[in-house]
């Protein structure tokens, strides 16, 4: 296939699951605006004032950039399995086997768009937490790029569930029992120091932990990790999941029987 | 010259056991209207989407157009458009934007796409439709949509899994016709079809696939002349008493009714002679017609052996 036409189908597919998650804007964009409000005015403005201080910010100001993250995290993840899952169950995804779309363009649609909805949703609910909170960006660019890594590391992950899925059971059971789990225990609403030494290196384990917590960095300027060991850990695990999937998409794996 | 499908030695086993192919071979010339005729469960949907790249093949060879479809898939799926049995496009989306999407899938930037969504939906007669969800349109509808959704990206060769399943009568006429008219433009065309008179009325070749084996492939004429007998049923002007007697040999008639008669005929005997008889026995014909579709009676025959 020809750089041009592989950019039309790499295109034709981001349009489409652009347009696919902004024609249901009801069930994709709202409720996450709505929900990360209600722990801005909780947890943040009711419970946090009687909390006081976390890592020498305001409470309200040390759960936003978590907040942040947990949007872009479950979006990203829930927008790519959900579509590729369907497009499977509906059996639309022979359009693109039978097409010569190569298996990378094939993957870095459905996850340009996970991306996209992973962003959008994370850009609301930053506009949403400016009504409670003061947000000054300490360092926009490393900012920007744990927020893009992040989004790409759950898109690929939720790649990956959606092959693998077989009924719509099989892709609400990773994001109840695994996604949500890590990502409350990944330090959104603490810092690690509070923790025993042993909580905090099982914390240590969890990969959602690095990325709150650069991205904290990023936004608050503190960070509970090494931010250079915790960009590392992210960009390996993006590469790792790309990499996985291609292996997947080659295979056959859910697709070609 | 290059068959536009050579299939040599296809075998298909999945994982569960089933042997849905068990070897087959198969040649397609440039510009035919081919058949591929089974029983449900026979391995034509298998063999399809093999050719599609759909379905893993376990082993074997397929070729469109002279190119391997596993070492050169960029050609070998821009020359082939397949229309599948089952609907398989998105429910939510509309119907132009459908074809628009799968011209995109091919390369074609979104302004050719459009063109061709035009040119294909105005055919298929879902022009009026183009702003409409597809999970709206009747089941015909959506089976002409697959077939301009196929045809996007102008494939030199078509193949369609029983694309009139299910389709009423006057809209199967209509697509019988476009279809013609697209082999007559040079596109091949493979159809798999449970209406035996479909593939009598289009197709020039035939291959009948049973329990993952090829058990004929020849022309539709060549199959056709192995019909050993015939009946026909007559209307008569004026009622009918009794049955004349000493009737031509090989030729037996029975009484229906009053006004009708049943007459089979063996071999390669002239129905003419059998006109001539009953004339002579003051038995004027109205009307006459083939009591069973020919190729039906065929095809039951070959499976049974």
């Amino acid at each position: 296939m020809f750089a041009n036409h592989k950019f039309v189908a790499l295109e034709t597919i981001v349009i489409k699951e652009v347009r696919r998650f902004s024609r249901i804007w009801l069930q994709t964009l709202v409720p996450p605006a709505i929900t990360i409000s209600l722990y801005f005015v909780i947890f943040g403005n009711l419970i946090g004032r009687r909390v006081g201080d976390m890592g020498g910010f305001q409470y309200i100001d040390f759960i936003v950039p978590g907040l942040i993250m947990m949007a872009v995290i479950q979006n990203s993840y829930s927008n790519v399995v959900s579509s590729f899952f369907s497009h499977k169950f509906q059996r639309s995804v022979e359009e693109l086997l039978v097409a010569p779309v190569p298996n990378y363009i094939i993957l870095l649609g459905f996850v340009i768009g996970g991306m996209a909805r992973g962003l959008a949703v994370g850009a609301i609910v930053t506009v949403v937490a400016m009504f409670f909170t003061d947000l000054q960006i300490q360092h926009m660019g490393l900012t920007l790029t744990v927020v893009l890594l992040t989004a790409l590391v759950f898109s690929l992950a939720g790649f990956i569930n959606a092959l693998y899925a077989n009924s719509f059971d099989d892709i609400s059971i990773i994001p109840t029992f695994v996604l949500t789990p890590l990502i409350y225990l990944g330090g959104v609403f603490y810092s690690s120091q509070l923790l025993p030494e042993f909580w905090q290196s099982v914390s240590a384990l969890n990969p959602i932990f690095y990325m709150v917590n650069t991205f904290r960095f990023g936004i608050l300027g503190v960070s509970d990790v090494n931010v250079t060991w915790a960009f590392l850990i992210l960009v390996l695990f993006a590469v790792g999941l790309f990499g996985s999937c291609i292996m997947l998409l080659r295979k056959g794996t859910g697709l070609r029987f | 010259m290059t068959p536009a499908i050579s299939i040599k030695d296809l075998t298909k086993t999945y994982a569960n056991g089933l042997e849905a192919l068990k070897g087959i071979s198969l040649e397609v010339q440039p510009g035919d209207f081919f058949a591929l005729l089974g029983p449900n469960g026979a391995g034509k949907t298998t063999a399809i989407g093999i050719i599609a790249t759909l379905v893993n093949k376990t082993g074997g060879n397929v070729e469109v157009f002279g190119r391997n479809v596993e070492t050169h898939v960029y050609q070998t799926k821009l020359d082939l458009g397949v229309v599948p049995q089952e609907v398989n496009f998105s429910q939510f989306e509309k119907v132009r934007d459908i074809v628009m999407t799968q011209a995109g899938f091919y390369g074609l930037p979104r302004k050719q796409a459009a063109v061709r969504a035009e040119k294909y939906l105005k055919k298929l007669g879902l022009w009026d439709k183009r702003f409409v969800r597809s999970r709206t349109l009747s089941g015909g509808m959506k089976r002409r949509l697959m077939i301009a959704r196929a045809l996007a990206h102008e494939p030199r060769l078509l193949i369609l899994d029983e694309p009139t399943a299910g389709v009423d009568i006057e809209l199967r006429r209509s697509m019988w016709e476009f279809l013609t008219e697209l082999n007559n433009e040079g596109t091949t065309i493979i159809l798999t079809t449970h209406y035996l008179e479909e593939a009598e009325q289009l197709c020039r070749n035939i291959a009948i696939i049973d329990e993952g084996r090829i058990i004929e492939n020849t022309s539709m004429k060549g199959l056709l002349a192995e019909l050993d007998s015939q009946v026909f049923i007559l209307d008569t002007m004026e009622e009918l008493f009794e049955l004349p007697e000493d009737a031509p040999e090989n030729t037996a008639l029975n009484k229906v009714d009053s006004h009708c008669l049943e007459v089979s005929i063996q071999g390669d005997k002239n129905i003419g002679e059998i006109f001539s008889f009953l004339s002579s026995k003051g038995i004027q014909i109205k009307s006459m017609r083939n009591k069973t579709n020919r190729l039906e009676q065929l095809f039951i025959s070959k499976l049974r052996d």
